[in-house]
């Protein structure tokens, strides 16, 4: 299985990456001006990696689908990075983010890299202030922290309800002085629709310019992939409209294995959906959870009368109220787990409780309120009362909240080795990306920290690692005949998409695939329904190559072929996503299959026969994937099963 | 309850920066009052695809007021008819049943339009690559914690850094100044200590881009500061101008 060596150092744990880094190969500077590195994503990994090859004095070639690096989605991150400072000394260290992260990921990521993480997030902070960014500060001056799930730590560094936007910024600016300094060459509106391969080695690009519709051919002696998470497969998620998984779908086609499709994180607080024409959903903090206390009505006839809007939650009494979380977790309550709250109210909703449009339960903060006072209470969240007074004309004080779950974040991606390189040599994949710190749940406020730790901290070094080989070769022409070829079959696919000529809209194709996708490949999984939703995938991809009708031509600006190129791969990571779940016979973190839990409802792992990542191998068009695996082995940790009793 | 709306949308069509263009009308009927507007601006776009149109192009990301992406000028305001939120936060109960409703493009030299209501922004990209930004590369940085700042300078520099660029305030300025924009992120540096540094030199560098790339000067309407989502104050202006004008005096 030599295909998929995650090339871990020698050493213990804790020096691998020191050791690591004292073994590393350089480039000296005047080689680094001859050598091309493309990066493809502004987000936190893509911007921050950027800037930093920038400044180090290599060529890159920067690439983003927005208008500008600062809009990629890693801007809408709300709560906070995490990192093992240990400023309000409470006895956090780098081993404990480590155990933390192992243990919320429930023992299904790789030691050797969520070591490096816990140990570089302190220098991520460190260069955070440096530029500038403005963190919550204490009166004397200091950095404040909060505290954020799973852990028992206040680790969580954050600037208001805004760090993503400021951590981002900051990582923007860095990447515009480089643009200034001509460093880094920006591509916006610009999208990578290929990758190139020459003797083996990720060699380049094809882009497509999104105001022109022109193809675009570039060289790179590296190419880095920071293109986000594939939460959109879902059609309503938390993630921006253009995030799309198009990149890694390229890389796999190309040889790059798909790991752990199937741990996608479910959010259980954001608002629910409130119509066919809903286009996306928006999260709640999860700190409502904290002094909000959820339910659905008692009684089938309570709840049917809500939905026809007959009665209001405030008419049904206390006893009227069945508060789930408390009745079926009386030692967690409103607190347990993000996964086992979004199931508990889906299995609420399906059982005919739910609110509002059925799928909805509530959040009621009216016990709160008579206890704390209605001023406490606003002070602690009165920006996200505001938030959801705007989207749903109604006033959380006096009437309850209506939630439900939603897909937020994707544990899964680009299997990369220690060094984030994929199985195809030149091609390495950073932040939501790839597949490498969250195993199978991700902790809040580390999504932050990751992007950051690969972009600005991990590939600097490993990528001039695999370039100090690299330094004989000249430039090559875009003229060589796999990039020629390259642009044929990228103009062949977007012809057809074009010439199908059918009925429906590409939306229409997608909100298809997110319900199928939400009903069996979502919160609760089971062999028969994925089993039909492998079907049903098969059956809408037909439709979609069949079917879809796209206005306008390949010239100019063309929306709808934008979001039709990106669906055709939405429609294949769909299908891996079921496939990686159905068989997985094991509920982990945020993939829980029905069949495999303990009395209880809780997740029951099955550690002999699935304690390794599923890397699926791309075989072909209309060829079944096949699947490779790497055993994760545990030096430092020792598996247990979680349990909130 | 949900109540829903018909409407009349009279929307700036445009096919390309140097093409002329002109304001088509479309009737929307049954319109969701909870639907957001930028939802009802699908609905239109899923009718047109039925009609074998091509849809209207407009900028939209996040959804959530944050990214900055969506920008359009909607009965004569720019984010329409509501305080304090972006166009992908205006929903359609504020709006009443049979009105006509236009929606255009952000307008102003320095934008020009790329398509219907999709305007290139890139000229706010070149100002901060002028000097938007504290000049530190990654590693060899002190401790985080080395330098205390006063939560009040805090606070304040992150009130100026939740700028989001939309460009909201060029749009609403009878000028197409960028003041407001420029003043927020030499504010935000200028108050923290890593940033003075190099306050003055950023002032300067930051404004003559400005002057260069076509925007119009200040003459303190205050306009910006009403349309802005974010509700960037304008005394991030009267900082910069104290900032300019120190760095001019100490030529």
């Amino acid at each position: 299985m030599s295909k998929l060596d995650a090339r871990i150092p020698e050493g213990p744990l804790a020096q691998k990456w020191t050791n690591y880094k004292n073994h590393q190969k350089l480039v000296n500077p005047a080689n680094k001006r001859k050598l091309d590195v493309i990066v493809v994503g502004t987000g936190l990994a893509g911007g921050a990696a950027a800037a930093s090859l920038g400044e180090m004095g290599f060529n890159v070639k920067n690439f983003t689908i927005q208008d500008s690096p600062r809009r990629a989605h890693s801007i809408a991150a709300q709560g906070g990075i995490n990192a093992a400072k240990n400023y309000p000394n409470d006895g956090d260290s780098v081993y404990r983010l480590f155990y933390d992260t192992i243990k919320g990921g429930d023992y299904r990521a790789r030691e050797a890299n969520v070591h490096r993480l816990a140990e570089v997030s302190n220098s991520i902070i460190d260069q955070c202030v440096a530029q500038g960014v403005p963190f919550a500060r204490e009166y004397g001056g200091l950095l404040d922290n909060r505290s954020f799930g799973g852990a028992q730590v206040s680790r969580t560094f954050y600037a208001k309800g805004q760090t993503g936007q400021q951590l981002l910024l900051g990582a923007y600016q860095a990447l515009m002085r480089q643009v200034n300094a001509g460093t880094v060459t920006m591509h916006t509106r610009t999208e990578l629709v290929e990758i190139v391969i020459v003797d083996g080695k990720a060699r380049g690009i094809i882009a497509r310019d999104l105001v022109t519709g022109k193809l675009e051919r570039h060289f790179g002696h590296a190419v880095v992939l920071a293109t986000g998470g594939y939460g959109n497969t879902f059609f309503l998620s938390t993630n921006a409209m253009g995030s799309n998984g198009s990149a890694a779908i390229k890389a796999f086609h190309k040889g790059a294995m798909f790991a752990n499709p199937c741990y996608a994180q479910i959010h259980p607080t954001c608002i629910p959906v409130h119509g066919e024409f809903q286009s996306k959903l928006t999260l709640m903090s999860e700190s409502l959870r904290n002094d909000g206390r959820i339910w659905v009505p008692k009684k089938k006839e309570d709840a049917e009368a809500i939905r026809a809007g007959k009665k209001k939650p405030t008419d049904l009494s206390e006893d009227e109220r069945d508060y789930y979380l408390e009745r079926r977790y009386p030692a967690f309550g409103n607190l347990v787990p993000r996964d086992v709250a979004s199931r508990a109210a889906k299995e609420r909703c399906d059982a005919g409780f739910g609110v509002g449009t059925g799928l909805a339960v509530y959040l009621d903060f009216k016990s709160s309120i008579d206890r704390l006072g209605k001023n406490v209470i606003e002070a602690r969240y009165g920006n996200l009362f505001q938030m959801y007074e705007k989207i749903v004309d109604e006033n959380p004080y006096e009437t309850p909240m209506m939630i439900y779950p939603a897909i937020h974040y994707t544990m899964g991606g680009i299997w990369v080795d220690y060094e984030l390189q994929t199985t195809i040599p030149g091609l390495f994949a950073a932040g939501e990306a790839n597949f490498s710190d969250h195993g199978a749940n991700r902790l809040g406020a580390s999504a932050l920290m990751q992007g950051l730790a690969d972009g600005y901290f991990v590939l600097p070094y490993t990528i001039q690692n695999y370039l100090a080989d690299d330094i004989r070769t000249p430039r090559m022409t875009t003229e060589e005949p796999e990039f020629v070829e390259a642009e044929k079959s990228v103009k062949a696919r977007f012809e057809k998409l074009l010439s199908i000529k059918g009925e429906r809209s590409v939306d229409s194709l997608h909100k298809e695939l997110g319900l199928v996708m939400w009903d069996f490949v979502g919160m609760a999984r089971n062999k028969k329904g994925l089993e039909h939703a492998i079907e049903r995938i098969a059956e809408i991809k037909k439709e979609f190559w069949s079917n879809l009708r796209i206005p306008g031509s390949k010239e100019g600006m063309n929306i709808e072929l934008e979001k039709a190129s990106r669906l055709a791969d939405f429609l294949e990571i769909g299908d891996l996503m079921a496939r990686d779940a159905l068989n997985r016979d094991e509920s982990c973190g945020g993939h829980f299959r029905e069949e495999y839990q303990t009395g209880e409802g809780e997740a029951l792992r099955q550690d002999d026969k699935f304690a390794y990542v599923g890397c699926w191998e791309y075989k072909g068009e209309n060829q079944d994937p096949a699947l490779n695996k790497e055993e994760l082995v545990y030096e430092s940790v020792k598996m247990v099963q979680r349990n909130y009793k | 309850m949900e109540n829903t709306l018909n409407l009349t949308l009279k929307v700036w069509r445009q096919n390309g920066p140097k093409e002329k263009g002109r304001f088509e009308t479309y009737k929307l009927e049954n319109i969701s009052t909870d639907s957001s507007f930028l939802e009802m601006m699908d609905i239109l776009n899923e009718q047109l695809v039925g009609e074998n149109k091509e849809p209207v192009a407009f900028d939209h990301d996040c959804r959530e007021g944050i990214c900055g992406m969506c920008s359009l000028y909607i009965n004569g305001r720019p984010h329409g008819p509501d305080d304090d939120v972006t166009t992908c936060q205006l929903h359609m109960r504020k709006f009443k049943d049979g009105e006509t409703v236009t929606v255009e493009p952000w307008r102003a030299a320095a934008f020009p339009i790329i398509k219907d209501l999709i305007v290139d922004r890139g000229a706010f990209d070149k100002i901060i690559a002028a000097g938007g930004y504290v000049s530190v590369s990654t590693g060899g940085v002190p401790d985080a914690n080395a330098i205390p700042i006063s939560k009040v300078d805090a606070d304040e520099a992150m009130d100026s850094a939740s700028c989001i660029g939309c460009g909201a305030c060029v749009a609403a300025c009878k000028n197409s100044s960028a003041m407001l924009f420029v003043s927020a992120k030499v504010s935000q540096l200028a108050l923290l200590p890593q940033g003075r540094v190099e306050a003055k030199r950023r002032a300067k560098a930051m404004v003559s881009k400005m002057d260069e790339l076509g925007f119009g000067g200040c003459t303190n309407t205050g306009a910006c500061e009403v349309e802005c989502p974010k509700s960037i104050s304008i005394t991030n202006i009267a900082r910069l101008n104290r900032q300019y004008l120190a760095s001019r005096l100490s030529e």
